[in-house]
């Protein structure tokens, strides 16, 4: 797997969308992954109204959401047929009609995308069910090289006290239930999820996944967040590389 | 790197291909019609059918908002649907499985809409090895000639207006098709296609599909199923 920290900004993974003219998009893409219940969708909220302030258009997004596939996903989640490649290929299906429809869009008008899960969830549930890395590393190859990845990490036993605390019950698909992980909702959510974080853990090395201890307190993870994304405004390395260059051309007299 | 999964179950999956007037499904309904006079378990599934995907495949093509990645993706869904509750659960069970389109389709229709030739490929990587596929080959314009004539009105994205070939549906349709049979040809040797040569009459094709397929299955099994070892091909490493 190639390092992609050192890409230049916005460019794709492994296969290029037809048509799409890459030099055009302009703006900031920053992803908040993270197994469920980390505290991701908070995050976000806060992250909004923050960089907003500081004068930047955002625009917010995360899976289910796309107009063509998100209300089609949710009915299938409802019923009892989902299968798991089914599963993995209509989130797929969400995430390239939101890449192309919204994500590009925006950042083609120069705003911040700021997105709740990104192509990293659907291959960490992918692998987490023993589907081929290689296969879902390929299919998610259309996505945008974001500008940052925080990876908001906590432990299983973490995330059970965030589950129990939080909603007070285990949900059927956070457990992995589909795929009987476990003999029952909590055993299952065990499994399942230490099965994701491991999953997740392989991930960030080669996808260059900044790394957030989400077992701290809402408002640090937010002052990490915020110290972080402060700097990728700081160093542009698209202005960067374009200052170079103006200063590598001979001056003339 | 192989395209597809090796299908270890004791069923066997029928395909047919070709470019829209072929008449690959009414040879393929004949064919599993015969299979079942000779005794054996058959099932049907057809490109574009599950019921999951259906709602959400009627309102990107309503409302027009299918790219040519999300197309793709959308019909591959469709398929893993059909794959994973209905096919290999057939095919382990010893049941014919005949397929009206199969990956090919996505392969022939998806590159000529600009989907990267190894992506998409990839894509279909879950789907088993067909014990057999036939490709209906068909000049052009007889195919155009049984379809253009007695049928309702083309659709949009059945006559690749997305592609903005022509302003012209049937003129579009046509040079959509052109493009599709040029993908289906290239194929052809890399994909082992059986070629049916759709020009000939109905009963002749019939009687060639029925050879192939003698050859292929052996004597007939009325007990209806095929073999009871069920060894089951999987998705992963």
């Amino acid at each position: 797997m190639p390092d992609f920290r050192n890409r230049p900004p916005l460019s794709y993974y492994s296969t290029a969308l037809p048509g799409l003219d890459y030099s055009e998009l302009q703006g900031k893409l920053i992803v908040i992954e993270g197994p469920d219940a980390v505290g991701r969708s908070t995050q976000v909220q806060r992250l909004k109204p923050w960089l907003e302030e500081l004068g930047h258009a955002v625009l917010d997004t995360g899976m289910a959401r796309s107009a063509l596939a998100g209300k089609g996903i949710k009915e299938a989640k409802e019923g009892n047929t989902l299968g798991p490649i089914t599963m993995t290929l209509y989130y797929a299906t969400d995430f390239a009609d939101r890449l192309e429809n919204e994500i590009i869009p925006a950042l083609r008008a120069g705003f911040v995308v700021l997105t709740d899960r990104y192509i990293f969830s659907i291959m960490a549930r992918a692998i987490a069910r023993g589907q081929l890395r290689s296969w879902i590393e390929q299919t998610a190859g259309i996505a945008l090289v974001p500008h940052a990845v925080f990876y908001l990490r906590a432990d299983v036993q973490n995330l059970i006290r965030r589950v129990v605390v939080g909603k007070g019950a285990f949900d059927y698909w956070e457990s992995g239930l589909d795929s009987r992980f476990g003999g029952d909702m909590y055993e299952s959510f065990v499994s399942y999820q230490t099965r994701l974080i491991r999953v997740f853990d392989q991930l960030t090395g080669p996808y260059g996944f900044e790394v957030v201890d989400a077992t701290r307190s809402s408002e640090q993870v937010f002052e990490i967040l915020q110290g972080s994304i402060s700097r990728i405004f700081a160093m542009d390395p698209a202005a960067d590389y374009r200052a170079k260059r103006r200063r590598a051309r001979p001056s003339r007299p | 790197m192989n395209l597809f999964l090796p299908n270890r179950c004791p069923g066997r999956l029928i395909v047919v291909e070709g470019i829209d007037g072929s008449g690959k499904s009414t040879q393929i309904s004949l064919l599993s019609q015969w299979l079942r006079l000779r005794g054996y378990a058959v099932a049907f599934s057809e490109w574009n059918s599950s019921p999951l995907v259906r709602e959400t495949t009627r309102r990107g093509k309503k409302k027009e908002m299918f790219t040519p990645t999300t197309f793709s993706l959308i019909h591959a869904t469709d398929f893993a649907d059909r794959m994973e509750r209905y096919i290999v659960p057939l095919l382990k069970a010893g049941a014919v499985v005949c397929a009206d389109r199969y990956a090919y389709t996505a392969f022939a229709r998806d590159v000529v809409r600009g989907v990267d030739p190894a992506w998409v490929r990839n894509l279909y990587r879950f789907a088993l090895k067909p014990s057999l596929a036939f490709y209906f080959k068909v000049p052009l314009d007889v195919a155009l000639g049984r379809i253009l004539g007695g049928r309702d009105a083309l659709k949009y994205y059945e006559a690749g207006m997305d592609l903005g070939l022509s302003r012209n549906i049937e003129e579009s349709f046509r040079i959509f098709q052109g493009r599709i049979l040029e993908q289906y040809e290239s194929m052809i040797e890399d994909m082992g296609f059986h070629v049916i040569d759709a020009t000939k009459s109905i009963e002749a094709q019939q009687k060639q599909m029925r050879r192939i397929v003698l050859r292929e299955f052996g004597p007939a099994r009325p007990e209806g199923v095929l073999g009871a070892e069920v060894k089951v091909a999987r998705f992963q490493k």
